[in-house]
């Protein structure tokens, strides 16, 4: 349930800035910035996910022992399973016609 | 401890094992409770109970989601959901979870649109794909995952999509904590503090435990050395008569939390003035509801719900083991009655919960070599 799952920031969504496609183990999905407004992450920066949601900002050594933790724990089929699962798509289909800068 | 040299840093793991003897005090019994159901998990796959001192005893609190929600709440979830065009979307943890009638899966085969979501957003998604249906999210879980469901509601009402409802049944953790602490067969030196629920709450919910209980605390991470450690911070601060509380897994958890997870859900939710908990009975203002604004997408306000009332089944002992009265193969279901494939208490619904992990892991001790304690 409370799995969190880390990954590593890619790119920043052009159209969302709360958007960004993340690779988690080898998946490239797209993940939820929004918890972490206060302190966004760029490309290169790791994340814990939950759920869809990066929830705090780590260190790469961090990661890459969370990754081993879950292995450990018999949670990696798991973890990859929920982000496979992910469907989260860019720019939710209401994108204005004419894009107007903020 | 099969994987005792698998694990990072075997050596300091044994180090820290040497020490957590060294500081136990032989003569007296720890009752030390984890609260989090992914630590339970950890301490049992990690075999841990084999490297503590006899005289630890680990007790598996409350913090596994699924398995304190009530009964009935899954039958008022799924009340709403036979209702025609609606579609139940739900975490995959939820999907076996027995209602009165069967789990949202069975209720699936019979016809019922069940949707297992990865992410309360694809709950969303999923309503703006099917304009023409209700999509409703049933929504469980503590402060982890609480503030997605809030960002996910923000945004239902930012997009003024009108065919999606939350089902909420978020628990907070704290409140919980007060229960046990307030039980009057209650015995515990201290607590293994959850790790990601802090992510998101801090260290701050957590000081009334250890000024006004006297009890310590040591936030954790999940690997075993992380538990190991935390273990020794506990019994360090019982010897020198301190009640604290300490942060082992600083590398993620801060001491203010997620100010941006906070601000979600404090803008989305409010407190019940109580909630059930399988096993503890009702405890006040121990769970999320929606705010007023945000009533348009409350399922309990746009649909009607029965309000469905399953008593926990009296001979389960569930609340004992909770509170550490009793361990899971003490209550009288455990093995026989009651087994993860067909669970009658809260504790054996979930893999995260202390009953159903002892019958896994304990089951199965005997695949498992016994590290050396050092005499």
């Amino acid at each position: 349930m409370c799995l969190a799952i880390p990954g590593k920031v890619l790119e920043i969504s052009a159209e969302n800035a709360s958007l960004a496609l993340v690779d988690v183990m080898g998946v490239r999905r797209h993940v939820d910035l929004g918890l972490l407004e206060d302190d966004r992450p760029a490309p290169g920066d790791w994340v814990l996910i939950h759920v869809g949601y990066a929830m705090s900002k780590i260190s790469e050594q961090d990661a890459l022992e969370q990754m081993r933790t879950l292995e450990m724990l018999g949670e990696r089929e798991g973890a990859m399973q929920e982000v496979r699962g992910y469907g989260l798509e860019e720019a939710p289909g209401k994108t204005p016609a004419t894009k107007s800068p903020a | 401890m099969k994987y005792v040299d698998e694990f990072r840093q075997p050596e300091l793991i044994r180090k820290t094992a040497e020490e957590i003897r060294r500081v136990a005090d032989p003569a007296r019994q720890y009752h030390i409770m984890e609260i989090c159901g992914g630590h339970t998990h950890a301490i049992y796959r990690f075999g841990l109970k084999d490297i503590l001192p006899e005289n630890i005893d680990l007790i598996h609190g409350p913090g596994c989601p699924v398995c304190v929600l009530p009964m009935g709440r899954i039958d008022d979830g799924l009340a709403i959901a036979s209702r025609p065009g609606v579609i139940f979307a739900a975490f995959g943890d939820m999907m076996r979870v027995p209602g009165t009638h069967g789990s949202p899966l069975e209720h699936k085969a019979r016809g019922m649109d069940v949707r297992i979501v990865y992410s309360p957003s694809d709950a969303l998604k999923l309503a703006r794909q099917n304009p023409d249906q209700h999509v409703m999210f049933f929504a469980i879980g503590f402060e982890t995952t609480a503030p997605s469901t809030a960002l996910t509601l923000q945004r239902a009402k930012k997009e003024g999509l009108r065919n999606f409802s939350v089902f909420c049944n978020h628990v907070t953790i704290i409140p919980a904590i007060r229960a046990i602490l307030d039980s009057p067969d209650m015995r515990l030196d201290g607590f293994i503090g959850p790790g990601h629920v802090s992510t998101v709450i801090g260290c701050r919910p957590y000081e009334w435990i250890a000024k006004n209980e006297n009890k310590p605390i040591v936030i954790s991470g999940f690997e075993p050395l992380d538990l190991l450690q935390s273990i020794l911070m506990l019994l360090r601060q019982l010897r020198a008569g301190e009640a604290k509380v300490e942060n082992q897994y600083k590398r993620v958890v801060t001491w203010e939390g997620n100010p941006a997870a906070l601000r979600a859900m404090a803008d989305v939710f409010q407190l019940r003035p109580y909630f059930e908990w399988r096993g503890m009975g009702f405890i006040p203002e121990s769970a999320l509801s929606l705010r007023e604004e945000y009533a348009d997408w409350d399922a309990e306000r746009r649909f009607e719900v029965p309000g469905i009332r399953v008593t926990d089944p009296k001979a389960a002992q569930c609340g004992e083991v909770l509170r550490g009265v009793l361990k899971p193969a003490q209550c009288r279901l455990f093995g026989n009655e009651c087994t993860p494939e067909h669970p009658v208490g809260a504790l054996m619904v979930s893999a995260e919960g202390s009953c159903a992990a002892y019958f896994s892991y304990e089951h199965r001790k005997t695949e498992l070599t016994t590290l050396n304690a050092p005499a």
